[in-house]
């Protein structure tokens, strides 16, 4: 790349050609503000408060959209810099339902508040007419568009990156809003409830449905026996809400919060996980074997599972009919679990912290359940959890590590990995390639299924057989590797979709991340990183040598893919219209 | 019974029309725009249904086929009345008073702008110039263009068109 | 098809002989002559109040008298004078007909086609034929205009290629095509000094060579006919009256900077303008001016019309592009320019109607013949929308540096009912008003800038005494709040805050801090918004703030509006010495407001009274005063 000079506040640069002059400014240490800025997501310079001066133009410039020259001068904090970010905020700010105590985003960072406590604004200025629509409650999302600002983070995210597309920018002037067609409720949209949305979210326009109360109100009521079920991905991330460092593993002090906070068992979803590799790798050797329907996909992420049953009808038949590993766990919770501890299932209240906003909507779908029980009760985001041991005081960082329950203590690696993208595909070619040769492979971390390239493709040997496998994450990535398999370009035999970039590590649930991290951080790798750590410090690390799954086959289901399994484990899906009514 | 079966029929022809006009701009770039033209005199305006239709086709979210409906002034997703009054409000009309004219017509219809009779009969859009500035203050309904109007003007117009 | 110079230089000699009972000026009418062309005005004022018919009328008088081998109707462009039309021109002797309804043809037949009779009580304005027969081109409203870029229209049926051709149409094309290197086009418009037409006033050759220096097979040029500017057509004549000026001008541009497919992106308010723009591209492709190996010379140009559908912003060369590509016309920020990413990201040149209109005859008269014209700054004519408060509403066109007072005076015939000239408003939503101190600016880009308007695209509204500049400047914030695309904060809610404040102080509500807060908006938009069109969305208020200061005060401090414009703050009363007590205000009167009878005064009630003004127009003894 060919580099050039400019000036940024009196200080020579040298910088590649193709930055911007945010970019530039970052290099000599100059952080300026932005608000609809999030790289390689939404680069539209229209929020205005990244203006700066430059040398020549009468009008200010956009620095996060606007390319270096050679010999370019800019200001980045002359007086007009300034006021023209101040007045353009106070704009903002004067059409912002500004409810800043009561707001989802008010204990955690909000931009907005950021930005204006940031410029000074001492007071709004230039008040007048503001938005007042309705909010749109959904099973999974909030969006209240009276807090939305406009940045177009969101619409980006859902259109561009998800190819989702149930958000975008409707009317014009001042009446502008982000929006769904005819203002329809999301849940009327083939939204996929993947909260990718929330994630770009700066402020508290978009979140989860907060669930935190039923929870509660289980804990302290002494005829619900309280059992909550951790995913892979949570450990990971949860202790960003508390100030520690991205991708910080924190597994045993979020089982200890867990109990200070009073529920009655803990146990860790990666037994689930483990659970779905038995049941799926038993799937894909039965129709590799058996010339059943090729690709088998996964079916652990659903958001992915609603945007196939929406976009891809005709492809319903290669999903695994697994359920995923929270839904396998809650079902083993109300049947296995409850025999065994003489609990009556009715009394059992299942609660699962997920890395995903996805999962309150699967959890509430009406066929996941077993004989009228549910298999899940509630579902919360690992935010949610992150706020409750917030609401009470815990003293997060300095905790002391605990451990998981048993009977499900004694997860595997296998199942931690889960939470990245490729990990599901890895654990279950380790337990297949074990099942297949009847012995055990030494060489269990399969490379070209990890890292962030948005379709990865391997072939690999499982004793006789060899198996072409895909993993996408993203749903834009899904779309496209589902175009080629539909069309006949490509052929798998097992593919591995996460609606989520990144896998379930970067999920619509996960502790936010602010837009100036974001943009030069890779979030989804430093989480990933922990996954990863933890995988190869697990004593065991393939699902099938997990003692509590074993032990359950044995007691209680059988063999992997059984009748029993088959009305536990086991789900179905439809065809979903895109706003039919 | 035969007056459902007109209407299927209607309704059967206006969508196999709104094929052809998608099937015509197929390979056109930026195809949305002339689509939803040529859609809207076919049905009027452009209700979810259509919007759908050409959504799915054109392979654009809805939401973004919403979204530019939305942003365009002549995109309409209520249907007009059978007279579309159209008060231009360009600078040349309203320095002649065209704020009066259409006052008048907002008070004697009952309705506001972008609003349509509850019979179905007269629907009222403020425009901008539609060039025939010569004749400020001007106004069309339909393909009729009344010029050099006045607020006393309005009554005697309208009274014509419920006469027919 | 035409597939060489020669064969178009031909086809022109011979398409001339058809023309020249048009061309032949002054000639007197005398019985003689046989041979008659009918012009009738077919487009924009002309055609809405009703010329069209007027045509089909004098086909069926062409018919009925059996003239069908000596009388021609032709529906031709804009004549000017359009406050008078319809307007019709009888021709060899160009006797010029106004406000002429489909009633009037027959007797038009019976004396003037058939006795040689001049109809005289439709002719233009109070003036007998007798007295300014031989001076048409000389009355000032004709003679202090120099029509380029209209050149042809009121001349040529637009719907015919052969009218265009026979007045050299395509010749510039040739000779393009012919003798100049892609490079000497651009040399010969830079020198020429030509600028941008539609807004700002960019040199148009430097547009065209920054889009010719990018290496790239894929790229386009674009006519910008989105004429969004309240009270302008010059562009819709311009379509209507003469659309192959334009064709030539872009296929000449295509090939200056190596395109190969054109847009024209018209307004959909203006159907006529895309019809007749249909029919030229078909006529053309016909002809062989677009498609493949154009005039036998190997260069290949396409050209499709694209309909806007109702937004200002798209007059904003990214947000058209965008709008083109099918999407939201929202502008995006620049740099990158056009020249080097603009539609579909690929190197795009975007001019507007005028500015084509121009370099076909740029190309055949050379750049020192254009050169000649205007002021140094600013080359060549300027064509102006007339409207509002002036005598001769229409379209004009002058040499830059004309002032002010001879557009509105000399040529627009003064202010109507001898009222006092207030301000003259230029540039649409993105100017600003002229206080009567400026009249004798000569006008040109910078002379407008400089006083805080802008060219624009030449809209020219002229405002009187009965106008109140802080409702006009809410007038336009009204607009420019609708018009905005909502992408950045300054335009989508600064504008909106700026209206919210107009309206509070046309409401008599406003308060001395409110003229600082608009300015302090003011210039923030002007420094932030996104899009030129944003930072000019203050212009209207900032002008009128600054020439009008003084009304905006009274509003304020006063709480009067002195031009009794603003409802809220006038007041009808009755001068009870004045008032004969006929009754007929009490009749007029919407809301019952006004009371009395014989034996007692009369008398508004002002909680009732909704300011309509119906009183004080029907009163017949002037005893109603408007007290603002």
């Amino acid at each position: 790349m060919n580099k050039i000079n400019i000036t940024i506040d009196g200080i020579k640069l040298y910088v590649p050609e193709n930055y911007t002059i945010l970019e530039a400014a970052k290099e000599v240490g100059i952080n300026i503000p932005t608000l609809c800025f999030l790289k390689d997501v939404n680069e539209i310079g229209c929020c205005r408060m990244c203006l700066v001066e430059v040398k020549g133009s009468s009008a200010l410039q956009a620095a996060c959209v606007h390319p270096v020259k050679e010999g370019m001068e800019v200001f980045t904090h002359t007086p007009k810099v300034m006021e023209a970010r101040k007045v353009n905020l106070e704009l903002i700010l004067s059409n912002h339902n500004a409810s800043c105590q009561t707001c989802t985003r008010s204990w955690m960072d909000c931009e907005l508040q950021a930005l204006a406590n940031k410029l000074s604004v001492d007071m709004v200025r230039f008040e007048g007419e503001s938005k007042k629509l309705p909010l749109d409650v959904g099973v999974s999302i909030v969006r209240d568009p009276n807090k939305c600002i406009l940045c177009r983070r969101c619409v980006s995210a859902c259109k561009n990156i998800q190819t989702v597309g149930v958000i975008d920018m409707v009317n014009r002037g001042f009446s502008t809003q982000v929006g769904s067609p005819f203002g329809l409720p999301l849940s009327e949209t083939p939204c996929v409830n993947c909260g990718q949305c929330i994630n770009y979210c700066p402020v508290g326009a978009l979140h989860e449905k907060d669930d935190v109360d039923k929870v509660w109100e289980a804990i302290y009521d002494p005829t619900k026996h309280v059992v909550v079920q951790t995913a892979p991905a949570v450990r990971v991330a949860l202790g960003e809400d508390f100030g520690m460092p991205i991708g910080t593993p924190v597994t045993g002090k979020m089982v200890t919060a867990l109990r200070m906070l009073g529920v009655d068992k803990v146990f860790d979803t990666d037994t689930g996980a483990d659970l779905t590799i038995m049941e799926e790798v038993a799937e894909l050797i039965d129709r590799v074997r058996g010339g059943g329907k090729l690709p088998l996909i996964t079916s652990c992420s659903p958001g992915w599972i609603k945007f196939c049953e929406h976009n891809f009808p005709g492809m319903l038949d290669h999903l695994s009919s697994c359920k995923s590993p929270q839904q396998m766990f809650g079902s083993i919770l109300k049947s296995y679990y409850a025999e065994k501890n003489e609990i009556d299932p009715k009394d059992i209240v299942v609660v699962s912290i997920m890395p995903c906003t996805a999962k309150k909507f699967e959890a509430a779908r009406p066929e996941m359940e077993v004989d009228g029980i549910r298999d899940v009760d509630v579902v919360l985001t690992t935010r949610e959890l992150a706020k409750m041991i917030y609401d009470i005081g815990i003293d997060f960082p300095n905790l002391g590590d605990s451990t998981f329950d048993n009977p499900f203590g004694g997860a595997t690696g296998a199942g931690v990995i889960f939470g990245a993208t490729g990990g599901v595909m890895e654990a279950a070619l380790r337990t297949a390639a074990d099942l297949l040769t009847g012995s055990s492979a030494d060489n269990i971390e399969y490379e070209p299924v990890r890292g962030l390239e948005g379709i990865k493709v391997a072939t690999v040997q499982a004793g006789d057989l060899t198996l072409r496998a895909a993993v996408a994450h993203g749903l834009g990535n899904a779309r496209k590797l589902m175009e080629k398999v539909e069309s006949g370009e490509e052929e798998f035999h097992f593919i591995e979709v996460m609606a989520c970039p990144g896998g379930c590590v970067n999920g619509g649930g996960q502790p936010l991340q602010l837009s100036d991290v974001r943009s030069w951080t890779d979030v989804r790798a430093e989480r990933a990183k922990g996954l990863y750590t933890e995988d190869r410090n697990t004593f065991i690390r393939k699902s099938h040598n997990n003692p509590s799954v074993k032990k359950l086959y044995k007691e209680y289901l059988g063999m992997a893919g059984g009748s029993r399994s088959h009305q536990l484990l086991h789900t179905h899906y439809q065809e979903r219209g895109n706003y039919e009514d | 019974m035969s007056n459902t079966c007109t209407m299927c029929a209607e309704a059967q022809e206006k969508a196999q029309k709104l094929d052809e006009i998608v099937a015509k701009y197929k390979d056109t770039r930026g195809a949305l725009i002339p689509v939803l033209h040529e859609a809207q005199e076919l049905y009027g305006y452009l209700p979810l249904e259509v919007q759908r239709v050409i959504a799915e086709k054109l392979e654009i979210p809805l939401a973004e086929v919403y979204g530019v409906v939305s942003f365009y002034a002549q995109f309409s997703i209520y249907p007009k009345g059978e007279y579309q009054i159209n008060v231009c409000m360009g600078t040349a009309c309203y320095v002649k008073g065209a704020n009066e004219v259409l006052d008048k017509f907002r008070t004697r219809l009952s309705i506001d702008v972008g609003e349509c009779t509850d019979d179905g009969k007269f629907s009222l859009e403020a425009c901008r110039c539609i060039g025939a500035c010569g004749l400020a203050p001007v106004v069309t309904i339909n393909d009729e263009v009344y010029g050099k109007l006045t607020a006393e003007d309005v009554d005697g117009i309208l009274d014509d068109y419920e006469a027919r | 098809m035409i597939k060489n110079a020669k064969e178009l230089t031909q086809l022109r000699d011979h398409a001339r002989q058809s023309m020249e009972i048009r061309l032949d000026r002054l000639v007197d009418p005398s019985p003689e002559k046989h041979k008659i062309d009918i012009l009738v005005c077919g487009v924009a004022g002309c055609a809405s109040s009703g010329s069209l018919k007027i045509a089909d009328e004098i086909e069926e008088q062409i018919k009925k008298h059996g003239l069908g081998e000596e009388v021609k109707v032709i529906k031709t462009g804009c004549f000017g004078l359009c406050a008078e039309g319809p307007i019709m021109m009888i021709c060899p002797e160009h006797v010029m007909y106004t406000k002429v309804a489909v009633e009037d043809v027959e007797e038009i037949f019976e004396s003037h086609i058939k006795g040689g009779q001049i109809v005289k009580r439709l002719l233009a304005g109070e003036n007998e034929y007798e007295e300014i027969k031989d001076r048409l081109p000389q009355i000032p409203f004709f003679s202090m205009q120099k029509r380029i870029a209209l050149n042809n229209c009121g001349i040529v049926d637009p719907e015919k290629i052969e009218d265009y051709i026979a007045l050299d149409g395509y010749q510039a094309l040739a000779k393009v095509l012919n003798n100049f290197e892609p490079d000497d086009v651009i040399d010969e418009i830079k020198k020429s000094g030509l600028r941008g037409r539609g807004g700002g006033g960019f040199p148009t050759g430097r547009k065209w060579e920054s889009s010719a220096v990018v290496q790239d097979h894929e790229k386009y040029v674009i006519c910008n006919a989105d004429e969004g500017d309240p009270g302008a057509f010059m562009d819709r004549s311009i379509l209507e009256g003469d659309p192959h000026s334009v064709i030539e001008a872009m296929i000449i541009n295509g090939y200056a900077v190596g395109s190969h497919q054109g847009y024209i992106y018209v307004r959909a308010e203006y159907p006529v303008a895309v019809q007749r723009l249909n029919v030229a591209i078909k006529q053309a492709k016909e002809y062989g001016f677009l498609g493949k190996n154009i005039l036998g010379k190997g260069f290949d140009f396409e050209l499709e019309v694209r309909l806007g559908a109702g937004a200002f912003v798209c007059g904003e060369g990214s947000a058209l592009m965008t709008s083109i590509e099918g999407k939201r016309g929202e502008p995006r920020p620049k740099p990158p320019r056009s020249a080097e990413k603009g539609l579909w990201k690929k190197p795009t040149v975007l001019n507007n109607v005028e500015t084509y209109a121009n370099i076909p005859q740029i190309i055949r008269n050379g750049a020192d013949w254009f050169r000649g014209i205007g002021t140094e700054g600013s080359k060549g004519t300027k064509v102006f929308a007339l409207g509002g408060k002036i005598n001769n509403i229409g379209l004009v066109e002058v040499p830059m540096g004309t002032t002010l007072r001879e557009i509105i005076y000399d040529i627009g015939g003064g202010i109507p009912g001898g009222k006092t000239f207030k301000a003259a408003q230029t540039g649409g939503p993105s100017g600003g008003c002229l206080p009567a101190d400026c009249l004798d600016t000569p006008i040109d880009y910078d002379s407008l800038t400089k006083l805080g308007s802008m060219m624009g695209s030449g809209g020219l509204i002229v405002m009187d005494e009965d106008t109140c500049m802080v409702d006009l400047a809410r007038f336009f914030l009204d607009f420019t709040v609708d018009e905005s695309c909502g992408k950045c904060p300054p335009c989508r809610i600064g504008t909106k805050r700026m209206h919210e404040i107009l309206v509070r102080i046309t409401e008599g509500k406003g308060e001395m801090e409110d003229l600082e807060k608009l300015e302090i908006l003011a210039k923030n938009i002007k420094a932030s918004a996104l899009c030129g069109l944003g930072q000019s969305a203050p212009n209207p208020v900032l002008s009128t703030m600054k020439y009008f200061r003084d009304e905006y005060v009274a509003h304020v401090v006063d709480k009067k509006c002195p031009a009794g414009v603003c409802k809220s703050m006038v007041k009808f009363i009755i001068d009870i010495d004045a008032c004969r007590r006929c009754g007929i205000c009490k009749k007029a009167c919407p809301t019952g407001a006004i009371s009395g009878d014989k034996n007692t005064p009369f008398v508004i009630d002002q909680d009732k009274c909704v300011k309509c003004g119906v009183c004080m127009e029907k009163c017949p003894f002037k005893s109603i005063l408007k007290n603002a």
